[in-house]
């Protein structure tokens, strides 16, 4: 594998790492702040907070991660995204700072107030909402360079069907993935009422999210043609995520194995945003950069990977301390660990 | 204004803000560690009440320092994507490592706050304060050699506009890196020993009596004057380190025009800008001179050396000035608290040292926004020194001053509510009141 070729596989999978944690976390977000206005917070409430009080901040490093990493192996991404994306990057950064700041003035300063929820609540749609238009203009025709300036074209991005299929897939997932997360969860917990609860939610965030799958195809066909035919190389790998999706779906509707079926649907959504990966290549950027033309020099290239490497040795055996002291610890899963 | 001006101002903005709540980040874990430390191995429960207040108090902190570092990681590349573009094949490898230290942080900040009375062995939940520590002082490292290869940039070589035969760790340990290494961390443990101090002193001038106030005091000026007289140690190398590699910044912020040896250093004063003559100013004889070299007749480059249009502005002489002052008030403070505590007929803890210790608190936060601007206005006009200037690197997009003034609000939102928030937290709750609790759990 070259340089250029291990670079991007890392860095897509802290973003396909970034879409699993993160979308629970919108998604609990949201569900937490929904609980309180059906007047259900004391169903639902302590299992989501049991659940994100100790990895919210982890969650957020994942995207630092994504960032900071595609800058450092492609550095001309900086040039062309960094220009381009200031309007709805900012909007996008303004609405995480509230939400990560607003969670820590929730849950360890003031416990009972609405609006701080409402204002955590929220931003778990509109972030993904904002942080899709990335996956959008990459695929060319929303940039326009003009000798040294590269230019977002706004009207173009809103008026486009694409864009809107894409902002449907990423808010309608967020819910979908959060939910099945949670029924997982919440009987982990041996939670019945909380459990009886976000099954029902699971179950009907399936069906947008599949929809709106479809029309990202469609879309994707009128927009960009070239990406549509890579996409229908490797369309074993788009059947594989409807065959996970579905079996996701069956155990959850058959109320067995939550854990098996929330595994399915980070299968499902391995399946389906490796494909899109891998069909998207070699651009990184239509059709102005491509995965050769944008990589860092070998050297940092290689320095990159050997920190990446030591780093993860680091790592994950303190990710799985964190898991089992939370996720795994059946005692602290129902609420019997302070 | 331009884009290039409003591109500056929302960096310093944000940069000006995150430095608040990233220094108590770095600093305040250090004190976490070492009360919950003394609580364990004296048994005072005064100590161990000390760690869990300060930690409920400093993940708030954090949350803003979290979110807004990710605001600053992900401007670097909106606001100067030509910078990135150039820089980001060197400086990749630090800014990676920072998120790693992140990472590593916000993994077991997780852990520690939720296993309070999860462990028989009390030191297995002080042990979780270390890789804390670890993090946050680690990515307080790396970020600084990014700042400090701007500074003296060094690790490449320059090719028609592109940056060939990339050596990253000498990039890295450039000149600038260890003294300004030193100079960030020492003093961001200072603030904070200052911002802990301040609390306590704030509560015995307010008429409460209890002994965790005295103890919190006790320790952080006890610490506290170890990391002034660091501080100033590494703002001293910093000096040297100027006159050296960087003579137009040290000589900016000295008014130091012509190179000549037994240079005084000019403290306050006004600078005619078209004469250069300064007037009411203290000037020092040798002074700056012993600063630079460590010799009276030692010779400092003076800013005629170097052409005019690569001065940097000539204000930061009264940042400079105004941030060494607050640096000796620093020193000073605890001196005096320590020999009155040792001399026993006095009470150490008289209004006016309480007094000292609360002024103390804004002080240190106001030296290190100083110490920025001089370090940061100090290297205009550059951006990477002697490679690309601040001008050439902004960003082409025109709308730089909507977003800036969408991050003001956000600032001053996420800045007041975050006070607001932590008085609440603390005011209902004082620490007496927590130890009775105490006492009768026990």
């Amino acid at each position: 594998m070259s340089i250029e070729q291990l670079g991007i596989t890392v860095l897509w999978s802290f973003l396909y790492g970034y879409l699993i944690v993160g979308s629970i976390d919108f998604g609990a977000g949201f569900y937490a702040y929904y609980g309180r206005m059906i007047g259900k917070e004391s169903i639902i409430g302590p299992v989501i907070s049991r659940y994100l009080s100790p990895v919210w901040e982890v969650t957020n490093v994942f995207l630092v991660f994504f960032f900071v990493g595609i800058v450092g192996f492609f550095p001309e991404t900086a040039y062309y995204y960094g220009t381009a994306l200031l309007i709805p990057g900012s909007i996008a950064l303004i609405l995480l700072s509230i939400r990560g700041s607003f969670y820590a003035f929730a849950n360890y300063g003031v416990k009972k107030n609405s609006f701080y929820l409402l204002a955590y609540g929220a931003t778990g749609l509109l972030i993904p909402a904002s942080l899709s238009t990335v996956f959008t203009i990459s695929e060319g025709g929303f940039l326009a360079v003009r000798g040294n300036e590269v230019v977002l074209l706004m009207e173009e991005l809103f008026y486009s069907a694409y864009s809107w299929a894409v902002v449907l897939l990423a808010m309608s997932s967020v819910l979908f993935i959060s939910s099945t997360f949670l029924t997982f969860y919440a009987a982990r917990a041996k939670d019945e009422n909380a459990l009886e609860l976000m099954r029902r939610f699971a179950l009907w965030g399936g069906i947008p999210t599949i929809i709106s799958s479809l029309f990202v195809f469609i879309a994707l066909r009128n927009h960009n043609l070239e990406h549509f035919q890579r996409a229908l190389d490797v369309w074993w790998m788009f059947g594989l995520s409807l065959v996970s999706f579905a079996m996701a779906v069956w155990l959850i509707w058959k109320q067995r194995s939550y854990g098996i079926a929330f595994v399915m649907v980070m299968l499902q959504f391995a399946f389906a945003f490796y494909g899109y990966g891998i069909s998207h290549l070699p651009y990184l950027l239509y059709p102005y950069l491509t995965l050769y033309g944008g990589v860092t020099n070998p050297t940092m290239g290689r320095a990159l990977v050997i920190v990446f490497i030591a780093g993860f040795a680091l790592l994950v055996p303190s990710l799985i301390l964190l898991l089992r002291l939370f996720l795994f610890n059946a005692r602290y899963v129902k609420g019997e660990l302070a | 204004m331009g884009t290039v001006d409003w591109s500056r101002g929302l960096t310093e903005m944000t940069l000006a803000f995150h430095i608040l709540f990233a220094t108590v980040g770095v600093g305040v874990p250090v004190f976490i560690s070492i009360a919950e430390w003394l609580g364990i191995a004296k048994k005072d429960v005064h100590y161990s009440l000390m760690a869990r207040r300060w930690a409920r108090g400093f993940v708030i902190t954090v949350a803003v320092g979290v979110v807004t570092g990710t605001c600053i990681g992900l401007q670097l590349s909106l606001l100067w994507p030509e910078f990135m573009r150039l820089a980001g094949n060197v400086v990749g490898l630090p800014l990676f490592m920072e998120t790693f230290a992140f990472f590593f942080e916000a993994i077991f900040l997780g852990i520690y706050l939720y296993t309070w009375n999860r462990f028989s062995n009390p030191y297995l939940h002080w042990l979780l304060t270390l890789p804390i520590i670890i993090g946050s002082t680690g990515s307080a490292l790396f970020i600084t050699t990014v700042n400090a290869f701007m500074n003296t940039p060094q690790g490449f070589t320059y090719e028609s506009g592109n940056l060939t035969h990339i050596d990253p760790l000498a990039a890295m340990f450039n000149p600038a890196t260890p003294s300004k290494v030193a100079h960030v961390l020492f003093s961001a443990y200072l603030t904070s020993a200052f911002l802990l101090a301040m609390i306590a002193a704030f509560a015995m001038l307010k008429g409460r009596k209890d002994d965790y106030y005295r103890k919190s005091i006790r320790l952080n000026m006890t610490v506290g004057l170890v990391l002034a007289v660091a501080t100033i140690i590494g703002g001293d190398a910093s000096a040297k380190f100027l006159a050296k590699e960087q003579p137009e910044k040290l000589a900016a912020a000295e008014w130091h025009f012509e190179t000549g040896d037994r240079a005084s250093l000019v403290v306050g004063g006004r600078l005619n800008p078209e004469t250069g003559e300064i007037s009411g100013a203290i000037e020092i004889p040798w002074a700056l001179s012993i600063l630079a070299t460590n010799h009276p007749d030692g010779t400092v480059v003076g800013l005629n050396d170097f052409p005019k249009d690569e001065w940097p502005p000539l204000y930061v002489h009264y940042l400079f000035d105004a941030m060494v002052g607050i640096g000796f008030y620093l020193l000073a403070v605890p001196c005096l608290f320590l020999a009155m505590l040792l001399i026993k007929r006095w009470n150490a803890y008289n209004r006016w040292i309480l007094g000292g210790i609360l002024a103390g608190g804004p002080l240190s936060f106001l030296a290190i926004e100083l110490g920025w601007f001089y370090a940061e206005v100090g290297r205009q006009p550059w951006i990477i020194r002697g490679y690309l200037r601040v001008s050439d690197a902004a960003t082409t997009n025109a709308h730089v001053d909507v977003t800036f003034w969408m991050f003001a609000v956000l600032y001053a939102v996420l800045g007041i509510v975050c006070l607001f928030v932590l008085a609440r937290l603390f005011h209902n709750k004082p620490a007496e009141l927590e130890l009775e609790l105490h006492r009768i759990i026990l």
